[in-house]
């Protein structure tokens, strides 16, 4: 029995370092604030809607309408003119404007459904930020409810299909000065999702592939020890460097691809329904865009790998290089949780900044941004990230040109520092 | 000009003094031999010598370029060989050659540089083979054969034999003597002292980080009136 507690004491204080447990602990905190997100998107979703209402029509089935929807929801607007209506909808926080065209009576009393005319005002592309739509599309249901049950009562219609669903909704979408026609927020989500889950995730397995295969590689030069026979080689320690950085880059791409096919067939099945022509909305991207997505990602793969080469000059071995990772990862993995639920413009300050801080946010959300015209956003990352690579870079070359790659950091003789003269005088 | 000159050398660890002040010359084609006990300073010595470690005081000139100031430079005319050094596991022993020498030369020069290297390493058909299959022995052979190929005019040699049995040991310690007759500068440290009796022209004692006596075998057996440069060695630490 003694032997085996001291076999389990030394396999805990083995296993149970500060680099296991610290990836845990930021996962759990990260897990914590998405878990506080869904709550707050709960609650968004069952507090009552705030809208404006255009209402051009005199008639009483409009008057029904206005009375559901005013039960039903913050009228922040009720008038008759659509562009005043959507100022006040958009500086009230409103998710959308409803409009009640004048012809919405006549038109169901001459056996044809009324149209309403909806005005989404989007805030955010994320997964989590179309959420109150779906309280808005709740009571156009109940007004139909109470359009029907009054054509029932009247036995206004003989067309029980009229009856059962007397109106129809035209959807425009306005979000960061695009306005499209003919898409809802859910639609518009659906299309937006797919890359929403998958590029997040591409960056992620890259970084990730790309950036252990770097610190993977000096662990083990430390490891066999020929990281010092390398280093008498008359060879620059840049070329020592863009050579780690180049190979384990090829090798994290090629991983990621074989990883990304398999997981890309995986997501296709779920978005199969999904078919727009995203350019009809004004949503296609161009050349230009293409070309500042491959120089977003790019950068911060070469933030990435640099960001882990410097990481990897603390590796003793090829263990202690597999702990490495571990911040690496957890530098992935935030803003790809985050990215995939919420967009970044509807985030808090504080998270924006963390976000903006960290080099792999800005590829994973470069598609989107741009998506929407947001070229501000991609560009100073683009800028941002190729300063911290750059830095990256310049701090692993200059260790690889001093002796700390094989002496580890110089513990200072603390005798010997200003404060502790002045204490010894 | 010496082929190796140290000057009042110091290398700081920290705090911790590895090396204190310690000056002596290499003369060119001569093999010269670092001894002295575990943590005396030798393999510090050697790797400053090798560019790897950063001079906290001194100088050291190779062959007239001042370490400091031109590391690139003594790179291109030194081979180094750590004593506990391992070679890419994935490689076949030819493809480690082959590696190291295209740092040195390209094409034809490359390939004769290899056809030396696996001459010396002498393992046979098995340097077609991975080095993860190889036991400490032949690496330790291949790894030989990668330092002496080039024919450097400097060769840094720390615990040469280190994990060779007898017979692989006096084999190198062949090689290396011929090598040194042909023109190439040997500085090396052993804890083996008859190896360094039977290797070096002339020894430097090391102790503490501080060179506490230095000259021939010869002259230092007489010096000490010992039968061996062990019994020398003891004479003098203690």
């Amino acid at each position: 029995m003694k032997a085996l507690t001291n076999i389990i004491r030394k396999e805990i204080k083995e296993m149970l370092t500060k680099s296991t447990i610290l990836p845990i602990i930021v996962l759990a905190i990260l897990f914590g604030y998405l878990g506080n997100m869904m709550s707050g998107v709960q609650e968004e979703a069952t507090s009552e809607s705030i809208i404006g209402v255009v209402d051009l029509d005199d008639g009483v089935l409009s008057d029904i309408t206005m009375d559901v929807l005013s039960r039903g929801a913050k009228i922040v607007y009720n008038g008759t003119d659509i562009d005043e209506g959507l100022a006040v909808a958009k500086q009230e926080g409103a998710t959308a404007l409803l409009v009640i065209p004048s012809n919405f009576t006549e038109n169901i009393s001459n056996e044809t459904a009324g149209t309403i005319q909806i005005f989404w005002i989007m805030k955010g592309a994320g997964l989590l930020d179309s959420i109150s739509s779906i309280s808005v599309q709740n009571l156009i249901s109940s007004v139909e409810l109470g359009i029907s049950a009054y054509m029932i009562e009247t036995g206004s219609s003989s067309d029980p299909s009229l009856v059962l669903d007397p109106t129809t909704t035209t959807d425009t979408t306005l979000f960061k000065d695009k306005e499209m026609d003919g898409i809802s927020p859910s639609t518009l989500d659906a299309i937006i999702s797919s890359q929403s889950l998958t590029v997040p995730l591409i960056i992620m397995m890259i970084i990730m592939m790309a950036g252990g295969t770097v610190i993977s590689s000096m662990g083990m030069e430390k490891e066999s020890k020929t990281l010092e026979t390398l280093l008498t080689l008359p060879v620059k320690r840049s070329s020592i460097v863009t050579g780690k950085l180049v190979a384990s880059a090829i090798i994290g791409l090629l991983m990621a691809g074989i990883y990304m096919l398999g997981f890309n067939y995986y997501m296709t099945s779920f978005s199969a329904g999904v078919d727009i022509d995203l350019a009809e909305y004004g949503l296609a991207l161009n050349t230009l865009d293409y070309v500042l997505i491959g120089v977003s990602l790019f950068v911060s793969l070469l933030a990435a790998l640099s960001l882990c080469m410097v990481l990897g000059t603390f590796t003793r071995d090829y263990k202690s290089a597999q702990t490495l990772t571990g911040p690496v990862a957890i530098l992935a993995m935030i803003p790809m949780f985050i990215t995939m639920f919420k967009d970044y413009n509807t985030l808090p300050l504080a998270a924006q900044v963390l976000l903006f801080a960290i080099p792999f946010t800005h590829p994973m959300m470069a598609m989107r941004s741009l998506m929407f015209d947001d070229y501000i956003l991609v560009i100073s990352g683009i800028v941002y990230v190729t300063i911290f690579a750059v830095v990256m870079i310049a701090i692993a070359v200059w260790i690889f040109r001093t002796d700390r790659l094989l002496t580890g950091s110089r513990k200072r003789d603390i005798s010997k520092s200003p404060i502790m003269r002045l204490l010894k005088r | 000009m010496p082929a190796v000159e140290v000057k009042d050398l110091d290398k700081n660890y920290g705090s911790f003094k590895g090396v204190k002040g310690i000056s002596f010359e290499v003369e060119d084609r001569e093999v010269f031999g670092l001894i002295g006990p575990n943590g005396a300073g030798k393999t510090t010595t050697l790797r400053v010598i090798a560019t790897l470690l950063e001079i906290s005081g001194g100088s050291v000139n190779v062959f007239g370029h001042d370490l400091a100031k031109e590391p690139h430079e003594v790179r291109k005319i030194l081979s180094y060989l750590p004593e506990d050094a391992g070679a890419y596991k994935n490689l076949t022993g030819r493809d480690y050659l082959r590696f190291i020498a295209n740092f040195f030369a390209s094409g034809q020069a490359a390939k004769d540089i290899v056809a030396r290297g696996i001459e010396i390493a002498a393992l046979g058909n098995r340097i077609d083979d991975k080095v993860n299959t190889y036991s400490k022995g032949m690496t330790r052979r291949l790894l030989v054969g990668r330092a002496l190929m080039t024919n450097p005019r400097l060769a840094i040699l720390d615990e040469l034999t280190s994990g060779l049995d007898v017979v692989n040991a006096q084999e190198i310690r062949k090689i290396v003597k011929d090598i040194a007759r042909n023109g190439t500068t040997v500085l090396l440290s052993s804890h083996n002292m008859l190896e360094v009796e039977y290797m070096c022209d002339r020894i430097a004692l090391i102790n503490d980080g501080v060179i506490v006596e230095m000259g021939t075998p010869a002259g230092l057996k007489k010096k000490y009136d010992a039968c061996n440069i062990e019994d020398v060695f003891m004479r003098v630490i203690t």
